[in-house]
């Protein structure tokens, strides 16, 4: 397997990044602020230790209310914005010609994003327009001798791909928020250039509605504490009576394995798994999951795991750092009782 | 990618052959890849794209002229397309690369594309909406951004109107969920909640064995699968030294603390 490699050395050193990286990165935004996978994203982008330009597009509500604070991110070299009612939804059909337009103008030799529900719809569909093989969810970003070098999970997180791109032109990276910090503000504002809207005549997909679930609690991808429930909860009341009162104490947000989700017990965003959200906080709380393969995907990078199960064979306490055998319906409320008030 | 007539829908479904999503894998000895000497089976996700064509064909009855499964890979994944021919697809194409090759979802999608040009035209395609073995999710946004036409990605409900060329989906999005109407052709790519795919009984396993599959080679549709990414090496994720467990409530807490992980304890 070395001789493909070999053979293929000179090609890729031909073909080197730029000794300046010029990164684009899509700035995503909800609720007026910017998302914190964007965040993440800005300190990937920055690794490659180039200027990182900022895109940020929607109505023109939307960009006015989320520019003030998109200015004043650290490590953001500019900001390019797009005001347009055809960008409020970021349908992909619609945002991408502007995408397309902007690295062409540009020459940006990177397109970074988080990797969400957004951006997972949008930047596949410019880089096949680009004719550019994309890189999903990526966790680590470097930089070796002739260009740059990433780290991907597969298999479900079961192993780590490394990978190069072979060929010049644009890298379109997605990024695993919870794999870097997100950046922090600065002091000063990034300077502002506004970008005439691409309007598409006939966009073929039209955004009828948007179902949010509605919640006071942290966010489940950023939140530092997550309390998760799986199908020893029983049902969709039992499920919120036990876990409400334990999130509640520690500020935590709540998940759930696909079982909870699958048989009703809890919202699909609160999913957490290869096929959900890819959590990694402080402390994740496992209470009644047996931990599959699939639900591990989603959480096995948290600094402290613990879970709560009755079955002793549960493969949840290979990875805990703290497992309790235990009944989930005594243990939790005990646990709530005990723990100190959070504040 | 012309629609058909109105009243009839052309559906086609990317199937890809992944090992199995039960099966623990390991990396192989050499850093370049996993152990595939291992069970395989359809990507769960593609199982619910096919289960979903097949349920608007019964829904829709007549208005589905028919539904076409592809997979792009190894002789192997052909067993792959008779599944999808059991669950109720009515041909199968294979377009067969060979058995160690990446091929990256830039070039499924181009070869998507030449399919639809060859067997087509299809009114809507419907892929699941990742791969469990490379996990890009990737494919089906391609194959939309390469036609120029509609997607809608993450369905978790699909609801076509032949007669007026539109389908309404439902998308899971981060946060909740969100409806759009797509015109035809489009690209759905299925989320898991979209639908429970069905078994294959065994009179229509052996009813699959006599349904068409053509086969290509991607040097046929003129396309170039050489892959754009070098794979540098797979390795092993950081093993995590768990497996401590504790006795009591009480125990836990004082672990926690000691961790510094507790809100108002460090």
């Amino acid at each position: 397997m070395l001789r493909p490699f070999t053979i293929l050395r000179p090609l890729a050193r031909s073909y080197a990044t730029p000794a300046h990286p010029s990164t684009l990165l899509y700035l995503e935004h909800a609720g007026g602020k910017i998302t914190g996978g964007s965040l993440s994203a800005l300190t990937a982008a920055k690794l490659l230790g180039g200027d990182v330009t900022g895109v940020l597009l929607g109505s023109k509500e939307q960009v006015d209310e989320v520019l003030p604070k998109a200015t004043k991110l650290e490590g953001l070299t500019s900001i390019l914005t797009s005001r347009s009612d055809s960008y409020a939804h970021a349908v992909p059909e619609a945002v991408v010609p502007l995408f397309a337009k902007l690295v062409k103008d540009k020459g940006f030799t990177h397109l970074f994003s988080s990797t969400s529900s957004t951006s997972k719809s949008v930047l596949p569909r410019l880089a096949a327009q680009l004719d550019v093989q994309p890189i999903s969810d990526v966790t680590t970003v470097s930089l070796d001798a002739d260009g740059d070098v990433y780290t991907r999970p597969i298999y479900a997180g079961n192993a780590i791909a490394t990978v190069k791109p072979r060929v010049d032109g644009i890298r379109i990276v997605t990024v695993r928020g919870t794999a870097f910090q997100p950046a922090a503000a600065a002091s000063a504002d990034a300077p502002v250039e506004e970008v005439v809207a691409v309007e598409v005549s006939e966009v073929p997909t039209e955004h009828l509605k948007t179902m949010a679930t509605e919640s006071s609690r942290p966010e489940l991808g950023s939140s530092d504490i997550v309390v998760s429930g799986g199908r020893a909860l029983k049902s969709a009341a039992i499920f919120d009576e036990t876990l409400t009162p334990l999130a509640d104490k520690l500020g935590a947000a709540i998940g759930a394995s696909r079982a909870a989700v699958d048989a009703g017990y809890a919202d699909n965003s609160l999913q957490v798994g290869q096929t959900g959200k890819i959590v990694a906080p402080s402390l994740y709380i496992a209470v009644g999951i047996s931990g599959a393969i699939q639900h591990l995907a989603g959480m096995k990078d948290s600094k402290v795991i613990v879970a709560i199960n009755k079955d002793p064979d549960a493969p949840i306490f290979q990875v805990a750092d703290a497992g309790l055998v235990a009944d989930l319906f005594e243990a939790v409320p005990e646990l709530v009782q005990k723990l100190p008030d959070h504040k | 990618m012309r629609p058909t007539p109105r009243s009839l829908l052309r559906i086609l479904v990317p199937v890809k052959r992944c090992v199995d999503y039960a099966v623990k894998i390991r990396v192989n000895a050499q850093q370049t890849g996993v152990e595939t000497n291992v069970k395989h089976s359809m990507n769960p996700f593609d199982e619910i794209a096919v289960e979903e064509a097949v349920r608007l064909r019964e829904r829709l009855k007549d208005a589905v002229k028919g539904i076409t499964a592809v997979t792009i890979g190894p002789s192997k994944a052909q067993e792959t397309l008779r599944t999808a021919l059991a669950m109720g697809a009515d041909d199968a194409v294979h377009v067969e690369t060979p058995e160690a090759a990446i091929v990256e979802p830039l070039a499924v999608a181009k070869l998507l594309r030449a399919v639809m040009d060859k067997k087509g035209p299809y009114d809507l395609v419907i892929l699941g909406k990742q791969a469990i073995d490379d996990d890009a999710g990737q494919t089906g946004q391609m194959l939309a951004g390469l036609l120029g036409c509609a997607q809608a990605t993450f369905a978790s409900k699909l609801d076509v109107d032949v007669g007026a060329g539109t389908a309404d989906v439902t998308r899971e999005i981060d946060g909740g969920l969100e409806q759009v109407r797509v015109k035809l052709p489009a690209i759905v790519t299925a989320d898991l909640r979209l639908n429970e795919p069905r078994y294959a009984s065994l009179p229509n396993i052996m009813k699959a064995k006599k349904k068409p599959l053509e086969k290509l080679k991607p040097e046929d549709l003129g396309v170039d699968i050489t892959p754009r990414l070098q794979m540098l090496k797979v390795t092993e994720p950081p093993k995590r030294v768990g497996g401590q467990k504790v006795d009591n409530v009480d125990e836990l807490i004082a672990k926690l603390k000691k961790a510094g992980v507790l809100p108002g304890a460090a």
